[in-house]
């Protein structure tokens, strides 16, 4: 009985994260009913994966912003600018392709430089700098541009965004191996390193977390894992935008939970004041922090205008709409302190499956907008009641 | 500062009209009575002061009477002009004529004169505001407390003498009978004081009865006909200046007059040579340029040692300290500082913290720690690198550290998993405690580290102070609490108005010439 207990308090303060996990697998189910199947097509989830990767590339960045108590409403317009560097570089310059996205992720460093520059050393707040950015970069975007688009792009180029990784079948088999092979290194990996953590925190003799459970979260992600590769091998198999995306959460989740960058932001968030007094350098914590979005977001404008095959005046717009709200549905908080990668990038799943499933049955875009305002308003509402409820502050 | 009695203008007969009398108040927190029992006789038209040591429970028991604890919050009576009153609110006591000035002014710098006064209180014509009328009453105002200044200038303009002020006219634009000053002269230069009290002399004359909180015992000994001296929260006694013969000595022997019970470890104390010297330290306030928070202090710490600070609330011991540590608090000036023999340089809290320095804030949940954070993140956030391979922070390593010090402090905490914000407040400070241990200082400055921890708690993190002596570290404790600092430190300097004014080794201190130092700048500094 008591372990029962124990066991069920355990969940209850795991209530925000298994919440956000149940949310999704019902969208999915939800969609997956309603479309009669379309939404767990391979071609689908293909898609879902491909269309949504910059929001959750512009997430990770954004979830860092965010938990450091910052904003950036810049990101649509540096990616705008960031495509349409690599379209001047590229094609007026003759830049080679791989040197222009190496430009490319300098010049979202120089961007992030600049506003970093502001907000840390000047203390101008975020909110502000990055507005005024917002203006700027997209003015900059069409001056690069002269107001005209430019396409098309060296296949190189464009396989960032749409190219897979070949096809070592040969494409005579039904299911692609490579990216078989490479869904079962990733499920081996993640339950190698939760087994490794679990018995690490054994050893301390700290483990609160009950071992069914344990079980079943370890059971579920490799079900997940393998059944997403699965369903992208009996298409065209791994996109190269998700090898990109699935380094970018490993890196950026490895930093945000075990390196001193990380915890320096953690400190910021939570409390500034303590954070400077315990020797922390806040304003290049700050400083970094958004040379680090600069970057991330020239990193989103590459994906982006390789995947459309174009440098457009008006791309990226309300992107950095979407971030945020993908960074709220996954749990931060809005006076920072609190936020995860993973959490960011399961509430960009769930913006991206409404958008999708949205499209697929026909919904007008006026009600697309107005669902997805209500489960933004409804996912902050259930944080807040439920900090309340425990008692939090 | 001169120290010669002014004679009353004056004095009130002691048995005049009463037109305050709060009866039996308690008032507890939780977890805290704060107030037990007080009980507080004014008569109208006199000077009444209340003296006590910090967090004697003056300023609840003002709150008690302007409303801020609002009727039903507290156990008592509260007889006003003869009725007994139940305010619900600050409004509902401004009404009956009570206006209370807080330490901390409540202006709005970007308004002026004129709209401070009348804030909240605006003078309407057909329903707009009548400017006219107001800043024709704002200059009778301003005429009446002696300020010559334009009621257009804005609040930021001027200092804070005159903000003062400003304060006492808004009260006077509410027809103010009972006008309350907590720690008026607090921020004051020694002119701006006397005008304050010159003035409220003159209200007096005027009929209006004033209560005064005030730290500073010349200016009480100067302008109060009675004074009522508060301690632990319970009314000690209530002396009439005049027929009691009153002076310093007299009203600092209530304030301290508890007995010292052994309530401290025993230790023997094994100090070593000077290895920290601080000389001729000056600090500015970080927005008011003209007030000097810290005046030519100098100190030594000697190995083993354990330092105390006496000083009343806003005298400049955290000021001095913070200003220590790697400047984190004003605007440094001048100064040396040395450690080991070397003269060394601290120009932020990261190279304070690479010399051997760790600082305990006195407000450990805004400037302590991450409320957010668990246990063991919190004992390592500040010096992270001890465990970290270059970027990477090494959890094991965490948990090992946390865990022992978990024990050897014996922190109370389900695991070191546990947020911080769920442990009780003496649990949350031996998570600092930790926190500065693990970074290895050579001196550790702790500013009230026994502040709101209950009894228990308080003899467990004594015993871990001493500890920290003994293993050869120097320790600045700073508190308010004499007890504790005459139980625990081996020398104490005591400072007023942001200057050392004595030092005096434990065994030759006891409250009563402690009290007079932290009181007053009359004295000479021994080594």
């Amino acid at each position: 009985m008591s372990v029962f207990r124990s066991s069920l308090n355990y969940l209850a303060g795991q209530l925000r994260q298994i919440g956000l996990f149940i949310a999704l697998i019902a969208i999915v189910i939800f969609f997956q009913v309603a479309t009669n199947g379309i939404t767990l097509k391979p071609i689908n989830v293909t898609n879902l994966i491909v269309q949504n990767s910059y929001i959750l590339i512009l997430a990770v960045g954004m979830v860092m912003v965010i938990i450091a108590g910052h904003i950036d409403l810049s990101v649509g317009s540096v990616v705008a600018f960031v495509g349409a560097m690599s379209g001047v570089m590229i094609t007026q310059w003759n830049v080679p392709w791989w040197l222009a996205i190496i430009l490319c992720l300098g010049v979202g460093a120089l961007v992030g430089m600049w506003q970093g520059f502001w907000i840390a050393y000047f203390g101008i707040p975020a909110f502000i700098v990055t507005l005024a950015g917002m203006l700027t970069f997209r003015g900059l975007t069409q001056i690069a541009l002269q107001n005209k688009q430019i396409s098309p792009f060296p296949d190189e180029f464009r396989a960032l965004g749409s190219g897979f990784l070949p096809d070592l079948g040969g494409g005579t088999s039904a299911v692609e191996p490579l990216t078989l092979g490479i869904g079962i290194i990733a499920t081996l990996f993640l339950v190698l390193q939760g087994i490794r953590q679990r018995r690490a925190r054994a050893k301390y003799d700290v483990e609160d977390e009950p071992f069914a459970w344990f079980l079943t979260k370890l059971v579920f992600t490799a079900a997940m894992i393998i059944g997403i590769t699965y369903l992208l091998a009996s298409y065209r198999g791994t996109p190269i935008v998700l090898i990109v995306l699935g380094i970018l959460i490993v890196v950026y989740a490895s930093v945000m939970s075990n390196s001193v960058f990380g915890r320096h932001i953690y400190a910021i968030g939570g409390n500034l004041n303590a954070a400077a007094l315990s020797g922390i350098k806040t304003k290049r914590v700050t400083f970094m922090l958004f040379v680090n979005m600069g970057v991330i977001s020239a990193l989103a404008g590459l994906v982006f205008t390789a995947q459309l095959n174009l440098a457009n005046p008006k791309a990226g717009d309300g992107f950095e709409l979407d971030a945020i709200a993908a960074v709220f549905i996954g749990g931060a908080a809005v006076t920072g302190g609190i936020g995860t990668v993973t959490g960011a990038i399961i509430g960009g799943f769930i913006i991206g499956l409404l958008n999708n499933g949205m499209s697929i049955l026909g919904v007008g875009t006026e009600y697309q907008q107005l669902i997805k305002g209500l489960v933004l308003l409804g996912a902050v509402a259930f944080d807040v009641y439920n900090k309340r409820r425990s008692g939090g502050r | 500062m001169s120290t010669q009695h002014v004679m009353n203008d004056e004095p009130v007969p002691a048995d005049g009209p009463v037109i305050l009398e709060m009866r039996s108040i308690t008032k507890e927190f939780p977890g805290v009575k704060a107030l037990s029992d007080v009980s507080l006789t004014v008569r109208a038209g006199e000077i009444h002061a209340i003296c006590g040591e910090n967090g004697a429970g003056k300023s609840t028991l003002m709150k008690v009477l302007s409303g801020v604890y609002p009727y039903g919050t507290y156990d008592g009576d509260i007889v006003y002009q003869g009725v007994t009153v139940h305010f619900r609110d600050i409004r509902s006591s401004e009404e009956a004529g009570i206006a209370i000035i807080h330490q901390e002014l409540a202006l709005i710098p970007e308004l002026s004169i004129t709209e401070n006064i009348f804030l909240g209180n605006e003078p309407t014509k057909w329903g707009a505001i009548d400017w006219i009328t107001a800043k024709k009453t704002a200059l009778e105002l301003l005429a009446r407390v002696g300020l010559r200044e334009d009621p257009d200038t804005l609040i930021k303009n001027i200092g804070v003498g005159k903000q003062q002020l400003v304060e006492i006219a808004k009260a006077l634009s509410k027809s103010v009978k009972l006008l309350i000053l907590d720690e008026p002269t607090a921020a004051l230069n020694e002119a701006d004081s006397q005008h304050l009290l010159d003035l409220i002399r003159g209200l007096k004359g005027k009929g209006i009865t004033s209560i005064m909180i005030s730290h500073k015992l010349n200016e009480i000994e100067q302008v109060a006909d009675s004074i009522t001296i508060i301690r632990d929260g319970k009314t000690i006694e209530t002396l009439n200046v005049v027929r009691d013969g009153v002076n310093e000595d007299r009203i600092i022997r209530g304030m301290v007059g508890r007995s010292l019970e052994s309530r401290f470890p025993d230790h023997v104390p094994h100090i070593g040579e000077v290895f920290f010297e601080v000389r001729d330290w000056n600090v500015q306030h970080p927005q008011v340029t003209e007030r000097m928070v810290v005046k030519n202090s100098s100190l030594t710490v000697r190995r083993g040692e354990i330092v105390g600070i006496a000083g009343l609330m806003g005298a400049g011991r955290t000021e001095l300290a913070m200003s220590i540590f790697g400047r984190s608090y004003g605007t440094f000036l001048s100064g040396r500082m040395f450690k080991d023999g070397k003269e060394i340089e601290l120009r932020n809290v990261a190279e304070a913290i690479d010399h051997g320095l760790a600082y305990v804030s006195e407000d450990r949940k805004a400037l302590g720690l991450n409320l957010l954070d668990d246990v063991k993140r919190s004992i390592v956030s500040a010096k992270l690198s001890k465990i970290s391979a270059g970027p990477v922070v090494n959890d094991g390593k965490e948990f090992a550290i946390a865990e022992g010090y978990r024990t050897s402090l014996r922190i109370k905490t389900p695991t070191v998993d546990s947020g911080v914000s769920k442990l009780s407040g003496g649990n949350q400070q031996k998570v600092v405690l930790a926190k500065w241990m693990f970074t290895d200082p050579d001196l550790l400055i702790l500013d009230e580290p026994t502040r709101g921890i209950d009894v228990g708690a308080k003899f467990e993190i004594y015993g871990i102070i001493q500890n920290l002596a003994a293993q050869g570290k120097g320790v600045i404790l700073i508190s308010s609490e004499l007890p504790e600092l005459l139980g625990l430190a081996d020398r104490i300097y005591t400072v007023f108005e942001g200057a050392i004014t004595d030092c005096i080794p434990a065994a030759e201190a006891d409250p009563e010439t402690l009290m007079k130092s932290m009181t007053s700048a009359r004295r000479k500094v021994r080594s």
